[in-house]
């Protein structure tokens, strides 16, 4: 194009650059005017995603009369703090709290070490059928958890597992597709060249897994730690089918049961959900940058 | 030839062999015990959680089984009890079909939508994402009473804003005709989620593929058609797949949002799942909940594979190693 323009005898040249001037001038406010517009969109798209948390708030802080008034209120009125003491005497909400804290510690250590050992294995260590099993790992994916809950039911049930943790606890030790498949992606961006020179100082894959590895994979590690956390904090299927007493339930059940026994008192409904989710939103908002590195992980993958 | 056992080679022996090749295939073969060593707890967990349970499944469902009785071989009846003895079964199908179709595509393109917003480079675009993927993290009963309250008809935030932009909402949960509506909604809530999927993926589609098109006075539609959609076809490919696998398998929000599991009003939000859950655990005809459930494993099969068939027609890989 340059040598266009160096063709051309000077007044023509002037006018070229005037076009191209304000060509670049109007593609700069076109420019200005989109981002404008999107702008827009995106904060009051925001608005509208963060609305049902406020009116959760909200609500939780009414009381029930001002709930039921016509048109509804944004701000409370008065607001009634105490609803969250009621919540927490009506439901046995310390109790729950416990025992999901106590089973959730589990699974996320057993999420942990299961699955990074596993990952370990299909990334970095070269063995007869390697490709294949791990097609297999994947392929488990597919299948409808409801095809096998039955049988694993029947299962617990003979082994006198149910109405306790353990159907809830031991499986996260023996690894779940999802996590093996992520941790193998980040392992596989640690060069072997580091494992071999380990191994060449007389380490083994036990050391070198749990000393080299794992440091390294930290960020990897974080994600499947706060997914598999957030997995158990709110698994209500797994403790709905295994526990009967009441003494033994989770949050996630306690507040099935809290629904019943409260119905339509919204406010105390409303208290009692946001106890049980402000943790999740807690850990979102600290380690955020660990949830989006599981999507980039699955993503750089795909695409 | 002796076969040496891979434990007690030492290095004692890998002096003493001469043989370097030999040396080669010990040290390989003992390698390849630890791979099977560090995977060992996946192939317990599968035959243990998985593989069994799944044999013991694919037998039950021709069976009578209801957890007290002995496993009475019945063949083909609890299939034929589907066809022709259960009516609730076709609408817990009709049900199911309905929320795959609407929720899967809505949230797709909401996800896509979203992600390529975010991706034009705006101020905040950080915190934006944050606000936006929130949703998707938080999910359990807390959420579902949630959405309870913000679709109860007169008094819920949904309704009210509906209002302020002069739309009668409708009755949501209590209306059979809305109520798979009133999930769905719930569900694009939380598209923030694949929204973050797409948004790693745009990040990754190259900025002189987009020069190019400038150059070439291409329009920002042209732009969004004809390079960033192609572009992310390998993720929208597995979103779509994965997410049609998860709708077909809806169950909490309806057990939870109709009471206990009692399908909603006009059983409206009877799903496949929930139906096979009552067979399952409140009446105990277990066989017959087996023989439903490898139903649903195999349509979800076919449509997996039927997917995965269709991928080369509209699914771009970009270069030859991703294939």
């Amino acid at each position: 194009m340059s040598e266009v323009v160096q063709k051309r005898s000077g007044t023509q040249m002037s006018e070229v650059v005037q076009e191209k001037d304000n060509y670049f001038k109007s593609l700069r406010f076109k420019k200005k005017v989109g981002q404008g517009i999107i702008l827009t969109i995106l904060i009051l798209g925001s608005l509208l995603i963060l609305s049902p948390i406020w009116w959760m708030f909200a609500t939780s802080l009414k009381d029930m009369k001002e709930i039921m008034t016509y048109p509804p209120t944004f701000i409370p009125k008065e607001w009634h703090w105490e609803n969250y003491g009621i919540a927490l005497e009506k439901g046995s909400f310390f109790r729950y709290t416990w025992n999901t804290l106590f089973i959730t510690s589990f699974v996320v250590l057993g999420n942990v070490l299961a699955n990074s050992f596993i990952a370990y294995g299909f990334a970095k260590i070269q063995f007869k059928g390697r490709n294949f099993l791990f097609a297999v790992v994947l392929a488990t994916m597919m299948i409808p958890g409801f095809v096998t809950l039955i049988p694993q039911y029947v299962l617990y049930a003979k082994l006198g597992w149910l109405n306790t943790y353990i159907p809830l606890i031991l499986p996260a030790f023996f690894g779940s597709a999802f996590f093996i498949f992520l941790l193998r992606q980040f392992f596989l961006t640690i060069p072997n060249e580091l494992i071999e020179a380990a191994k060449i100082d007389g380490a083994n894959h036990l050391y070198i897994w749990w000393k080299i590895i794992i440091p390294l994979a930290k960020p990897a590690i974080a994600t499947v730690a706060i997914f598999s956390f957030n997995g158990a904090w709110n698994d209500f299927l797994g403790p709905l089918l295994f526990l009967n007493d009441e003494s033994m339930y989770t949050l996630q059940l306690g507040l099935q049961v809290f629904k019943g026994q409260n119905d339509t008192q919204w406010n105390f409904l409303m208290a009692g959900s946001i106890m049980v989710l402000l943790p999740v939103i807690l850990l979102f908002f600290f380690f955020q940058r660990y949830f989006i590195e599981g999507m980039n992980l699955t993503a750089g993958s795909k695409g | 030839m002796i076969q040496m056992e891979p434990k007690i080679l030492g290095k004692s022996d890998i002096k003493r062999n001469s043989k370097h090749s030999k040396t080669m295939v010990s040290l390989q073969r003992k390698e390849g015990l630890q791979g099977y060593l560090f995977i060992a707890p996946w192939i317990i967990g599968f035959l243990f959680f998985l593989a069994g349970p799944l044999l013991f499944s694919l037998y039950g469902s021709f069976t009578n089984y209801n957890i007290t009785s002995s496993m009475d071989f019945i063949g083909l009846d609890n299939f034929k009890k589907m066809f022709t003895n259960d009516p609730i079964i076709w609408l817990s199908l009709r049900n199911t079909l309905y929320f795959v179709v609407v929720s899967v595509p809505l949230t797709t393109a909401g996800a896509v939508l979203l992600a390529v917003l975010l991706n034009q480079g705006v101020r905040g675009m950080r915190v934006f994402r944050t606000i936006f993927y929130l949703p998707a993290v938080l999910s359990g009963v807390g959420v579902y009473l949630l959405w309870m309250q913000l679709l109860s008809p007169s008094t819920g935030l949904v309704n009210t804003l509906l209002g302020f932009v002069g739309i009668e909402g409708p009755a949501w949960l209590t209306d059979p005709s809305w109520t798979k509506n009133a999930l769905i909604f719930m569900k694009m809530w939380s598209v923030g989620g694949g929204m973050l999927l797409y948004l790693a993926s745009l990040q990754g589609v190259s900025p002189s593929l987009y020069e190019a098109a400038e150059i070439d006075g291409a329009s920002t539609f042209r732009k969004f058609f004809h390079i960033t959609l192609p572009m992310i076809t390998p993720v929208i490919f597995f979103d779509l797949v994965t997410s049609t696998i998860g709708a077909f398998q809806i169950f909490q929000e309806a057990y939870v949002m109709s009471e206990s599991g009692d399908g909603g009003p006009a059983n409206s939000l009877v799903f496949y799942n929930l139906h096979m859950w009552n067979k399952a655990f409140e009446v105990f005809d277990m066989g017959y909940a087996m023989a439903m459930s490898w139903v649903l494993f195999i349509i979800i099969l076919v449509l997996t594979v039927f997917n995965l068939k269709l991928a080369p027609r509209w699914v771009h890989y970009e270069g030859e190693d991703q294939k």
